[in-house]
């Protein structure tokens, strides 16, 4: 284990390529040296808090004016506003928009941390498992308690495809478990496998700029994957939040 | 494993699995078990105080923001709407107004020519009453001119004739000259 890290060691600095694309990804203390327990502030805090300081500043300091004709940034938040807002209503239908608070939450969190780990040398919160799982974990819980909580047993009706015939609807069935207990999984390492790669391949890049003849391309690969990387980052911040619109509508409307 | 924990003490940073001695990551960071609790402690933290902070104070904003704005949109299309039937309204007025001054003038007009008209004939039949009296007056006093002409030239008639009567020697009695001047003349 010890040599054979030693080695790897040895080859990358005899060559001058240098590849860490994933050290972007440790999680570090802020302050000293020294281990990473629960409450160590780390990294994940400065960049956690970082983005609960960006929502603030954009939700509430940008509408502070409340002005009926809004400016720059009142637009910005009323546009956050009511891009959530409707993709709640159109998916889940009105009696969803009670959970638009909850909705809007994820998506604000997840977008906002997605752009801030575009800054170089930041820290991507949510290139992690343990964050993105958290969200889904939390997605698939509410949306099964509150399902059973609604409607009940009829809530089962969920796997039994009323539509299909008789004969296949038991295996209809078991399909329907299993990919609605695949649901947490696809949904966290979705968007966490998403940022990660595009994140990893930017550094990746950023390792091949040390040799001069191909620094050129290195550097417009970077900019091309960063230009990607923007698009990923609010597309994913999206898909995550209309999936947890379809989840909510199934446990609301379990019917097919 | 004895190599291993050599290598955490040579460096003074490395204190963990998933860092080795020169601070790089081994393997994925993300399935490092031991950053986990840190991660979900902090992240739990975050999205309780990002909830709080919307669904406490910038989603209640934005909405009466925008429901304001939807009023205020609302009041202003009803208020334009109340101006333009306000003002078709004062268009239709005018007209109106347009229209009876017009048909006022036109019976005025025709009210003064009438009026004038009768003043005309009046006048003129008054006119014409006096002009006939006028001629008749005239008429009257040609007529006794002429009269008294006749009567002149009798006269005349007369005197003359006696003036020749005395010329010629003769010695005339008035009466007798008067009488023939007359018969002749009559004749």
């Amino acid at each position: 284990m010890a040599t054979e890290t030693h080695g790897a060691e040895a080859a990358a600095e005899g060559s001058s390529l240098v590849f860490h694309p994933m050290d972007q990804f440790i999680v570090k203390p802020l302050f000293g040296h020294g281990d990473v327990g629960m409450f160590t502030i780390t990294n994940v805090t400065l960049w956690l808090a970082l983005a609960i300081l960006a929502i603030f500043v954009m939700m509430v300091l940008g509408t502070s004016r409340r002005a009926v004709v809004p400016g720059r940034s009142q637009s910005v938040a009323e546009l956050a506003y009511g891009f959530v807002h409707k993709m709640v209503e159109d998916v889940t239908g009105k009696d969803g928009l009670k959970y638009f608070p909850y909705i809007m939450t994820l998506f604000m969190f997840i977008v906002t941390a997605n752009f801030l780990g575009l800054i170089p040398m930041s820290f991507t919160t949510t290139s992690h498992f343990a964050v993105t799982v958290v969200l889904a974990l939390a997605v698939f819980l509410t949306v099964t308690i509150l399902g059973f909580v609604k409607n009940g047993a009829s809530f089962l009706g969920l796997f039994w495809v009323s539509s299909a015939p008789l004969a296949l609807r038991p295996i209809l069935a078991i399909i329907e478990l299993i990919s609605y207990f695949v649901r947490p999984v696809s949904h966290s390492i979705r968007l966490a496998g998403n940022v990660m790669a595009g994140h990893a391949v930017i550094k990746v890049f950023a390792g091949f700029a040390a040799i001069a003849a191909i620094s050129p391309i290195s550097v417009l690969a970077i900019t091309a994957m960063y230009g990607l990387e923007v698009l990923v980052a609010f597309i994913q911040a999206y898909v995550f939040t209309i999936l947890t619109c379809v989840y909510l509508k199934d446990a609301l409307h379990p019917h097919h | 494993m004895a190599t291993e924990t050599h290598g955490a003490e040579n460096a003074a940073a490395a204190a963990s699995a998933c860092v080795d001695s020169h601070g790089s990551a081994v393997g994925m960071p993300q399935l490092c078990g031991e950053w986990i609790g840190n991660q979900v402690f902090w992240l739990v933290i975050t999205l309780v105080v990002i909830y709080l902070i919307l669904a406490k104070i910038a989603l209640p904003r934005i909405a009466s923001v925008l429901a304001e704005r939807q009023g205020t949109i609302t009041n202003d299309i009803a208020a334009a709407e109340e101006l333009k039937r306000k003002a078709e309204e004062s268009e239709a007025a005018y007209q109106q107004a347009l229209a009876d001054a017009r048909a006022q003038a036109q019976a005025i007009a025709q009210k003064t020519r009438d009026d004038i008209k009768a003043d005309l004939d009046a006048e003129m039949a008054k006119a014409d009453e006096a002009i006939s009296a006028k001629a008749a007056e005239s008429e009257k006093a040609i007529s006794a001119i002429r009269a008294s002409a006749m009567e002149n030239v009798e006269i005349v008639a007369k005197e003359t004739a006696a003036a020749l009567v005395a010329a010629l020697g003769g010695k005339a009695d008035d009466a007798k000259i008067a009488n023939a001047v007359s018969n002749r003349l009559k004749g």
